[in-house]
């Protein structure tokens, strides 16, 4: 072998191995920022979690002791009136989407979806401020709702869509091929081949907004008390986090970590359980073509 | 061996398999002693501005079984897919002529009406992610053909007619997706038979099944026409040649004939017939 030839190789191997590294170590940053978080919480959180932190109101500032319960019950409100609305909604546009829509509508709603998507969820809050808490001259649990059912439209349409597109077009042809219109094989067929996908898509969504906290600042507000209606202001965890973290007291930033690990390990097992339903239809999935 | 001994035996090979014919009909009379179910005239269609079939004229006698063969892209099962109007659920793509069905243009005939009475079976089987008894029950229920019947006794018929009863009454509500592929093809003609249909349309049924499904689908199909009218496209001459009573020949497009099949396995009358049956190309 020429020595121009073996002085190469080396170049080769040499870049070889720097580009594997640089992946391998971008791939350890993005595993350990989930680890660092989790570990960071739990250090911090884990010893303030007590029963106390879902069963109590909160106390007068800077008496130590209490809970948020009000903040664990609106937060369940607020985004349950988000599912009511946004799901439905998200859902049939995804049918819409992958079913009916002729070309350039479908484009405009697909692109309109992805920046929807995209829009800051600060934008999204002052919106549904607009909207809502200024011709109603009151923060509400509803308004907060709204703000995040807003988000989680684009996300529950582009998900149904995407797991409609991947029923066999074999399969629809066979209901329409027996009479079937064209809604009847999207109803009775189509989507329950693609449930558990859609479904997973749903969960994670409404594991995302609830979350959320900068959409409910402006509409849902935050609330020391339980809320009197669904037209009043309301607590939630992601506000009640951020009020208590931001806080003078050591006794709120304790009850703060406390939350924000509830918090997390909700969407944790959330996460987690939709992608156990999806692995679990994935093998039958597959098998629906043939 | 030569290229000319090569396609010599193909063709005498063919010729035995077309010697198995017992009827001794002539080409008109297969092709004209009952009324054509089903007439296609001067079809031709569109994929964009891709022309895909070229100024087809093609009749189907009742109760009888027709072979498309060709070879692939040679524009029979879009030609097949013409004749239940499932073509038009893609887009942009344009049919010109006229189709009928016992004289009646299917474009002015409600879409539904025109397959409900003209059922397809697909080259892969897709039952519906659906028990056995619900795939059966999907048509009569979807159109409005269960008031006054037993659904348990349309199951029952449509499977027995699909020759699939034995092997599945214990397991009627199991997946469907519990069934061979042999078997699952077979579901799906059952399927299709449950709603009555006076014409069967089948793409390559059975392209994607071993040879003993194979034979299990020819012998329905050929007990089937009793009923209705089959049009069967098919890769496999030799299929061809077993169970259609008529054959048409596809190319690039063009119907270059259609006749009785042992004629056009043994005494085609067109060259690019004789050569393809020959194994010249395709």
């Amino acid at each position: 072998m020429s020595r121009a030839m073996s002085a190469r190789n080396m170049r080769r191997n040499a870049i070889n191995n720097v580009m594997l590294s640089l992946t391998a170590v971008c791939a350890f940053v993005t595993v350990s920022t989930l680890f660092l978080i989790l570990g960071h919480l739990v250090y911090n959180g884990g010893t303030s979690v007590d029963i106390n932190l879902f069963t109590k109101l909160p106390l007068a500032p800077g008496e130590p002791g209490g809970g948020m319960a009000n903040a664990v019950v609106g937060s369940a409100e607020i985004v349950f009136i988000a599912s009511l609305i946004g799901l439905p909604v998200g859902f049939f546009a995804g049918i819409y989407l992958a079913e009916f829509s002729g070309k350039k509508f479908g484009i405009l709603v697909r692109y309109a979806a992805d920046l929807l998507n995209g829009v800051p969820s600060i934008v999204i809050g002052i919106v549904a401020w607009t909207l809502l808490v200024l011709p109603m001259h009151r923060f509400s649990a509803l308004s907060g709702a709204v703000a995040l059912s807003l988000m989680l439209i684009p996300i529950t349409a582009r998900g149904t869509e995407q797991f409609l597109l991947e029923v066999p077009r074999n399969m629809r042809e066979g209901a329409l091929a027996l009479g079937a219109n064209k809604w009847r094989a999207t109803a009775s067929v189509i989507v329950p081949a693609a449930r558990k996908g859609i479904m997973t898509a749903m969960i994670l969504g409404v594991a995302r907004i609830s979350g959320e906290t900068a959409p409910l600042l402006f509409t849902a507000l935050n609330n020391q008390f339980w809320s009197s209606g669904l037209n009043q202001p309301t607590a939630s965890l992601p506000v009640m986090i951020f009020s208590r973290a931001t806080g003078p007291y050591d006794d709120w930033h304790r009850q703060a970590w406390a939350a924000g690990l509830a918090l997390l390990a909700l969407v944790l097992v959330t996460n987690v359980t939709a992608r156990l339903i999806l692995s679990c239809s994935g093998s039958k999935g597959a098998s629906l073509s043939g | 061996m030569s290229l000319s001994q090569i396609s010599s035996e193909k063709v005498s090979s063919h010729h035995r398999a077309a010697q198995g014919f017992s009827h001794s009909l002539s080409a008109t009379a297969v092709l004209h002693r009952s009324h054509p179910k089903m007439k296609a005239e001067n079809v031709s269609f569109y994929y964009g501005t891709f022309q895909a079939l070229r100024d087809i004229t093609l009749e189907f006698a009742a109760n009888r079984i027709t072979a498309l063969i060709g070879p692939s892209g040679c524009g029979k099962s879009t030609f097949l897919r013409n004749l239940n109007r499932i073509n038009e659920t893609l887009r942009d793509t344009r049919l010109e002529g006229t189709i009928t069905l016992d004289g009646e243009n299917i474009q002015n005939t409600n879409v539904t009406e025109v397959r409900r009475r003209i059922g397809m079976v697909f080259q892969r089987p897709n039952p519906f992610p659906k028990s056995i008894f619900q795939n059966i029950i999907y048509g009569p229920k979807i159109n409005g053909m269960l008031k006054g019947r037993n659904a348990a006794d349309i199951v029952e018929q449509s499977l027995r007619r699909a020759a699939l009863w034995d092997e599945t009454k214990d397991k009627l509500h199991d997946s469907a997706y519990a069934l061979s592929g042999g078997q699952q093809q077979r579901l799906c003609i059952a399927r299709a038979l449950a709603v009555n249909p006076e014409v069967m349309l089948l793409d390559e049924p059975c392209s994607a099944l071993d040879p003993i499904a194979t034979a299990k689908i020819e012998d329905l199909l050929v007990g089937l026409k009793e009923q209705c009218t089959i049009v069967i496209v098919t890769h496999n001459m030799q299929q061809a040649a077993r169970v259609a009573d008529t054959t048409g020949f596809f190319l690039l497009g063009k119907l270059i004939e259609h006749d009785r099949t042992d004629v056009i396995f043994k005494n085609p009358s067109k060259k690019e017939t004789e050569d393809y049956i020959a194994g010249r190309f395709g």
